[in-house]
Parts: structure tokens; sequence; C-alpha cells
């Protein structure tokens, strides 16, 4: 059936269902995204809201044009010239790369030893990952400040094994912000990446075997190639957040820490700069949106070759 | 008069029985224990070149589990297995002459057909020349020439269970393991399928070893089977011995379809038996001798299409003649089953076949019918476990 023919039988009901969704993301992702970018588009100004021009529905036709004459990129233009955004930007990609690097090495093992523990255990397996969710994500990183400061948990512990004679200086370092992101993460990872590899079929492993391909080998050539849908779904939901993360940087990174949500923060609550705040907003989303689309119409192109 | 046997015999194959045909995968007292079940209890079996061997069994019987021993997929908790002189115990399932099609296909989903076929000789580490002759050889055996860039979720089934069958055979294994794998397949397609493996299987001069609970498709594809129960072998021979003698109720009840008539022994002379039937009273007399003593109680098994239905007394001498009434006919189209009652009780029935040899009948047997039952003094078998 072709793509006309399926939608001229889609009825009334079809299309109310698929409003929803499609209303949902208006109100919530593009309406808001709309206002942060005509924010970002105008001037700061010593008011409430501290930016000009603000459209009044009041005031008339007249006013709204005047307004929209004022707009400009000049607050792009300035994120140029200001070496701090573009730094901060490389830093953040940086900083999330590697914890996602990182949080796959780890999650990986653990979704694999989830998925191939014995079925009766699997529920609690999950239950435990999930675990830390019943806790505030707020009171958890705040919990490794506790465990990285240098009279802290980790240190004591490794003072009193004999292994270190003075305390690991940890906190407010980019690694005490690794520390954070990995951990808060890891369960974004370990969810998707386990359920593709609970997926697997045992017996694929076994016939690779049976093909006279030893087990580590048929880990790479055959676990490895169809957990990777879990992969990518996995570091993406690490990835993306991370990017943005600004409470971590905050609590546990230190002066050196250099995050685009702690530049953003500082620019929006410091310096009363909504519209500087707002075009890093729109820049920040235009990183992370444009790779994704390109990932998908690479993978879109692939799935259809493979028809 | 030619001497009377059980079946043809294959005529290539190296007879069974001779002492100098050396085995070629050997059990020697194996058990299988998963905690406190016993897949397969202290088993011994040999299987000789060239053979087409089934292991035929319900689930649970422990066939596939011995199948995955020879593979390597379950250790033996005690005993060994030998392929080709070689004794199995310790050697991991990837460097095992062996190369079993799963009941699953366990196809590679992210590989093309032809990917899946190499998968084997690459690990082999053959040059790559060598790879693509013997991927083409095999596509061309199992006709899959035309599919060779397609993923296996764009075939069919019967397709799929073609790639699955070219993968097992690319490496040419010492012996091809066949774990259910018609399973999946509609009947005609499974049919026509079992023809296609014989035929391979004489091609290629494997030995091939095939797991299945379906017996008809245990009698069409090998020269001999095994029928295994509870982790057991209770009959290991050829197709027609197994059916024409069957060397216990179990094996005659789980081939084919049988009448088990509860006996007691009158007479034991040196060409043959005298029975009394405990049901239905009638007498079975017999060619077969049995080790039972007089007053012994046996089974006497025989099979319906033995057994003749007529509506009068039949001309000439008969041996074995039971009177009775149509109880139930089952019309099959090509063959009646009647249900005829023999005894006081409903359950006494007695089953009789027929072939419908003409479309037209005049007077057909019909129910509440008086009719005759007869069969020969070599119809039955007389079992006595």
């Amino acid at each position: 059936m072709s793509k006309a023919a399926s939608r001229s039988k889609r009825g009334l009901g079809g299309w109310g269902l698929i409003a929803v969704p499609y209303f949902w993301l208006l109100i919530f992702f593009l309406a808001p995204f709309l206002i942060v970018f005509k924010i970002s588009l105008s001037q700061v100004a010593v008011a409430i809201p501290p930016y000009f021009p603000t459209f009044d529905l009041y005031e008339g036709w007249q006013a709204f044009r005047e307004g929209l004459s004022e707009l400009s990129l000049e607050n792009y233009v300035w994120l140029t010239e200001d070496a701090l955004y573009w730094k901060s930007y490389v830093s953040s990609v940086y900083i999330a790369a590697v914890s996602t690097l990182i949080t796959l090495l780890i999650g990986y093992p653990i979704a694999y030893g989830m998925a191939r523990s014995p079925e009766a255990w699997r529920p609690t397996l999950l239950m435990l990952v999930i675990l830390p969710f019943w806790t505030s994500f707020l009171i958890r990183v705040y919990a490794w400040i506790g465990i990285l400061k240098n009279e802290g948990l980790l240190n004591q512990f490794l003072m009193m094994l004999g292994l270190i004679d003075e305390p690991l200086v940890i906190l407010n370092t980019n690694v005490a912000v690794y520390i954070g992101i990995v951990y808060s993460y890891l369960p974004f990872l370990v969810l998707p990446l386990y359920a593709s590899l609970e997926k697997l079929d045992g017996s694929l492993l076994e016939a690779a075997e049976d093909l006279g391909c030893p087990p580590w080998k048929a880990f790479w050539k055959i676990t490895v190639p169809l957990s990777l849908p879990g992969v990518i779904a996995g570091c993406f939901l690490v990835f993306i957040p991370a990017v943005g993360e600004f409470v971590i940087p905050d609590l546990l990174g230190g002066s050196e820490t250099l995050m685009i949500g702690k530049t953003l923060w500082v620019e929006f609550f410091n310096n009363r700069d909504w519209p500087v705040s707002s075009a890093v907003a729109v820049i920040l989303l235009l990183i992370l949106v444009i790779p994704i689309v390109l990932f998908q119409n690479q993978q879109q192109k692939m799935a259809e070759k493979n028809q | 008069m030619a001497k009377k046997t059980i079946g043809p015999e294959r005529r290539d194959l190296v007879p069974l029985e001779d002492p100098e045909q050396k085995q070629f995968i050997e059990f020697r007292n194996v058990t299988k224990k998963f905690f406190d079940f016993v897949s397969v209890n202290y088993l011994s079996l040999k299987i000789y070149k060239r053979e087409f061997f089934a292991l035929l069994g319900g689930s649970g019987c422990g066939n596939t589990t011995l199948m995955r021993m020879l593979a390597g997929f379950e250790t033996p908790t005690s005993g060994e297995i030998f392929l080709d002189g070689q004794d199995l115990s310790g050697i991991p399932p990837f460097r095992r002459p062996s190369n079993m099609m799963f009941q699953s296909y366990a196809l590679f989903p992210h590989m093309s057909v032809a990917k899946n076929i190499a998968f084997g000789l690459e690990q082999d580490n053959l040059p790559k020349s060598e790879i693509d002759d013997r991927v083409a050889e095999m596509l061309r055996l199992t006709k899959l020439e035309q599919f060779a860039k397609r993923k296996p979720h764009q075939l069919s089934g019967g397709q799929r269970q073609r790639v699955a069958l070219a993968r097992s055979l690319a490496k040419r294994p010492k012996v091809l393991l066949l774990d259910e794998p018609l399973g999946a397949l509609d009947r005609k397609l499974r049919e026509e399928t079992q023809f296609e493996l014989m035929a391979l299987q004489e091609d290629l001069k494997m030995t091939f070893l095939i797991v299945t609970h379906d017996q008809e498709e245990a009698m069409t594809v090998a020269d001999r089977i095994a029928v295994m129960d509870r982790g057991e072998l209770v009959q290991v021979a050829t197709p027609s011995e197994i059916y024409e003698a069957p060397n216990s109720r179990f094996v005659a009840d789980f081939i084919g379809d049988v009448n088990l008539i509860e006996a007691k022994v009158l007479e034991k002379a040196d060409n043959g038996t005298r029975m009394q039937a405990i049901v239905g009273d009638f007498a079975i007399d017999t060619e077969q001798t049995t080790a039972a003593s007089v007053g012994d109680t046996v089974w006497y098994a025989i099979r319906p299409e033995k057994v003749r239905i007529a509506q009068g007394q039949p001309e000439g001498s008969v041996t074995n003649q039971i009177g009775g009434i149509v109880w139930d006919i089952a019309y099959l189209g090509d063959v009646s089953i009647f249900h005829a009652k023999v005894g006081k009780d409903d359950h006494d029935i007695l089953r009789a076949t027929k072939a419908n040899i003409s479309r037209m009948v005049e007077n057909p047997i019909t129910w509440d019918e008086n009719v005759v039952l007869t069969f020969d003094r070599d119809a039955g078998v007389i079992l006595t476990g």
C-alpha cells in the first residue's frame, strides 16, 4: 500500500490519536523553544523582564512590527567573539563524551551480567538498577561530596588500607565531575542495553561456537553487533543530558570545570543577561539535535537499503 | 517360497551387523543429570559411518540432551563420547568436528545469507577464494543462489531452513546434527524436505544424526532409529524392524497404531504359541515362540492394517478369527478404521483398517453390524515387557 493510500484511509479518530503527542510537543517543546529563541534575538535591558523588546498584544500591529525590527543576531555574534563560550561548548562535549565512554565501559558488563543471569534473578537486579531513582538526584549528588572530600569516606577508607598517606584531592576537580556523571547516568545506559541484550537468542552464540568460533570472539561477532541499538540508545541517554549538565559540575566540579550549563547559569542569574543565555541555550540545542538528526537519517537510509 | 524378511535393505550401506564395521560415534555409559533430574541414564550407543540415524522420543526423553552432549553444549555427568576414534571429553564445541542445525535455525540476523554460510569457514581462516567457492557451492546445493544477499528476516520459513542447513554443511563436518530440523515447516514442505535431506545425505556421503519427536519423520529419513524414553534407549533398529518387531509395549504403542491384547499363554510349541485373550475370550495362534511360560500373561501386539474385517465367514481356512460388532468407523479417505467391540465392555475394542480400494462399495460395513475379524499367524508380536 502506498503512503497516500494509507493516509486517506486514516479516519478522524486516527488523526485525533496522532494529534495528542503533536499537541503535547507543540505546547511543551516548540512554544517554549520559540520563546527562548525570541529572547535570544533581544537585547538586555534593566527592566522586568530584563530584555527588550517585549511584545504586548494590546499595543497593536504597529508596535509588533517595530518590535520585530529591533530583533537581531547580535547575541550570536557575541558568542563567537568571546572564547569563553566555545571553550565551554567544547569542554562540555568533551566531558560528556568521556563520561559516556566510561559509563559504557561500566554499564555494558552490568547489563550483560544481568541479561545472562538466571531468569528468576532478573527482576530483582532490574529493581536494584532503578533503586537509586527512589532518592532525589540532588541528594545523591550531595552525598558524593561527603564521599569525595578530603576528609570524606573514600579518603578515610584508602588511608585506613594504607594505600595513601595523604588524602587525594578529588572534590572540586573534573575527576569528581566524571564520577558524578557516570554514577548518575549509569541506569540510563544499563536499562536500554539490558533490554537489547536480554532479547538476544542464546542459540545464536551456541551456533557461532558450533561453527568454530571461540566464545570471546563470538561476543564481538554476535553479541556486540546485535546489542548496538541498545548501546546507541543508552549512549544518547547519557551524552545528551550530560552535555547540558549543571548540578553535577556546580556541586562536584571546581573553578577549572568549564561546562556550558554552568556558563549559562552564570549568564542568567549572575549577569542577568537573559538574551545571551538564551542564545547559549539555542546553540546547545543545535549542537545536540543536528548530529542526532544526521545519525537518524543515516540509520534510515541503511534500513531502506536493507529492505 | 522365498524367505520372508522385514522390509528392504539399503544396498549401499554396509550391513550394520558386519562386525568389521567400525563405530563412528560411540556413547559409552553416558549419564547426564540436571540437579536431581536424570536426563540421560547410563546410555551406550554406537552409530556407524554414513548412517542416517534418528534419536526418536517425546519431550524430556533425553534425545536432545544426548545430541547436545555430542555437540559439546552439555557435559556428561559421567561416561564418554567418541567421534571417529577421538574422545570428545574436554573438547569445547568450537573445536569439535561436528556441526549442528538448530531447531530455531539460529541464523545470525545481522548477516546476509552468504555471510551466514561463510561464518564457519571464516573461523578456519581459509583463503577468501576458497570460502567464496564453498559458499557458492552451498547456495547451489540448497537452491538459494538468488537470496545470497538477503538478510534472514527477508526470507520465508522454508528458505531460512535451507540457509541453516547450508551453514551447517559448509564446513563438511564429520557428522551433521539435526535438532528437530523440520519442526517449523508445514506438513507438505516438511515431507518434501525429508526426501531432500535423504538425497543430500546420500550425495554427500556424510553421517547424519537427527533428533525428532515425529515418528513418521524418523521412519522416512533414517536408516536406523533409536527409540528413547526417560533417558534410556528402548529399541535401536531399522524403521521396519521398529514397526514390525517392536520389543516392548512402549515402542509398539509409540510408533504407529496398535492393538495391544492381554493374553494368557496356553500352549508352547517349536513352531509357535497358542494364547487365550483375557478380554474378548478368543484364542490367538502365532508362529512366534516366547520365553514366557504356560499360564503367564503376555501382550499380543497387532497392527490394525493386519486385521482383516469382513461381514461374513471368510472363505478358506483361517487361524485366528474373532466375532465382533462395529462400534465406530473413522473414514480417512485412503483407509477406514473400524472399531469392533469384541468383549463385554465398551472398551474391549479391536481396531482394523481397510484400504478403500474402490470408490463405491456394495453393502458397506456399517455401524452395529456383526463382523468377523481375522488375522494370520505371523501378523502380530508377543510382548512380555
